[in-house]
């Protein structure tokens, strides 16, 4: 743990809020954000997501029990309200298609809608596509492991084609996962932190 | 495709890198996450932690050492050994793991497979298939099942299955090269992704099995020496396999 906390312009800390929702395994980002020096807690409190400077949203799993698990904690809410706001918010593979309008897993879910578009199954490569692979523009190599991407007209970045990174307002949602992609996932993470500081 | 990926494996007990011929005479090599970490700086793109003993006593450590891990490493790990149910599963993931894999226990009860992804999505389901002649072998490759090779990875694929982990008994300490018609059999029977284990000697060697596989496990071949690895990375290279940079 590096000791320098992160600090704003006003001399505050970054607070970092990730998501809880019932989709497990928060750890690993929890523990990228904190090695940034931010102030990172996990929370399922809607009211604690508002406040955040910058709220997490990871994810693996389904979409319908992940927005399921959402809507059950009032979280759904939290995330639209602040996205509407203009606070930073940032989604996390699974995270990323839930924010579309709708998801075409599991039979059809309807997503937070933070960004146009729907969510995919993959239908060329071997599925899962699992492994590092080049992200453009910029070339560095990222952590992807899924079975379905966006399809987006907010699409920032891509990786074989395939959308890697999506943005609208105050919302990016990126397919890769950040916290598990080395030294070029805490780079992403620390200019994601210091857009919402 | 994503590019070809190098995955250092490590046999731990108690947390400790542990080595040993057939599991006997065990010998104690070094702190798992220290040499996972050092791995990690020199290239790997994953790491595996297999638990060797995977006793109930075990399985507490190993919950430790996952969490451990987690916390130091920011690159993916599978841990495998001695799950046998979804919940021993899901607590490897609440850890920080990111993938768990099954060997035996999917061969003795194959729902287990379909409960797991049902629970943490199939990129998180490693099915690890001991291989020898075409047969599938059970517990740590001693018990022959009676099951062909690719029609059980393709049960595996379609009982949700996120990758196989294709060991080649044959092959497994020749350091003779990988057992690449097995592997390439595999490969082509599934649409998952396929990781080649067993045989690994030179740089050739892994080259060949990136050629068949999306992924190749090492282990003797680094002989617990993160150099090696750095080594290996340039010769590879040099051979004209695109990996990824680490930097």
């Amino acid at each position: 743990m590096c000791g320098r906390m992160r600090r704003k312009g006003d001399g505050t800390v970054t607070g970092v809020r990730i998501c809880e929702y019932g989709a497990g395994n928060t750890l690993s980002v929890e523990v990228a954000l904190r090695r940034l020096g931010a102030d990172v807690a996990v929370t399922s409190e809607p009211a604690d997501v508002l406040a955040a400077d910058l709220a997490v949203l990871p994810g693996v799993g389904s979409a319908a029990s992940a927005m399921a698990g959402l809507e059950a904690r009032g979280l759904a809410g939290a995330l639209r309200e602040r996205v509407a706001a203009g606070r930073p918010t940032l989604g996390i593979c699974l995270g990323l298609q839930l924010a579309l309008e709708q998801s075409e897993e599991d039979g059809g879910v309807a997503g937070l809608g933070l960004l146009p578009g729907r969510a995919v199954r993959l239908r060329e490569g071997r599925v899962p596509r699992i492994g590092w692979a080049p992200v453009e523009p910029g070339g560095e190599a990222f952590y992807f492991a899924h079975s379905y991407a966006a399809e987006t007209s907010a699409a920032t970045a891509r990786s074989e084609g395939i959308v890697a990174e999506a943005r609208l307002g105050s919302f990016v949602g990126v397919q890769f996962h950040p916290e598990k992609s080395g030294a070029a996932g805490a780079r992403y993470l620390e200019r994601v932190v210091r857009e919402a500081g | 495709m994503p590019l070809p990926r190098l995955i250092p494996c490590l046999d731990v007990a108690a947390g400790r890198v542990v080595k040993g011929v057939r599991f006997e005479g065990l010998r104690d090599v070094g702190d798992a996450v220290e040499l996972g970490a050092a791995y990690s700086d020199a290239g790997a793109d994953e790491l595996v932690f297999l638990d060797i003993k995977a006793t109930l006593e075990e399985r507490a450590s190993l919950v430790q050492l996952v969490r451990r891990v987690a916390e130091r490493l920011a690159i993916p790990f599978t841990v495998g050994g001695g799950v046998r149910a979804v919940d021993d599963a899901a607590a490897l993931l609440d850890a920080g793991a990111d993938k768990v894999s099954v060997n035996s226990a999917a061969l003795d009860r194959p729902e287990l497979i379909a409960e797991l992804a049902g629970r943490l999505g199939s990129q998180a389901v490693v099915v690890a298939i001991d291989v020898s002649a075409g047969e599938v072998y059970s517990h740590a490759g001693t018990r022959p099942t009676g099951r062909e090779v690719t029609a059980w990875a393709l049960e595996a694929e379609q009982r949700g299955a996120g990758e196989v982990l294709l060991t080649s008994i044959d092959a497994d300490g020749t350091r003779e090269g990988y057992d690449l018609p097995v592997t390439r059999a595999v490969a082509a029977a599934v649409t998952i992704p396929v990781i080649a284990s067993g045989g690994a000697g030179t740089a050739a060697h892994v080259a060949e099995a990136l050629g068949v596989a999306q992924a190749a496990l090492l282990a003797s071949i680094l002989h617990e020496n993160p150099a090696r690895l750095v080594s290996l990375r340039e010769e590879l290279a040099a051979l004209g396999v695109p990996l990824r940079d680490a930097a």
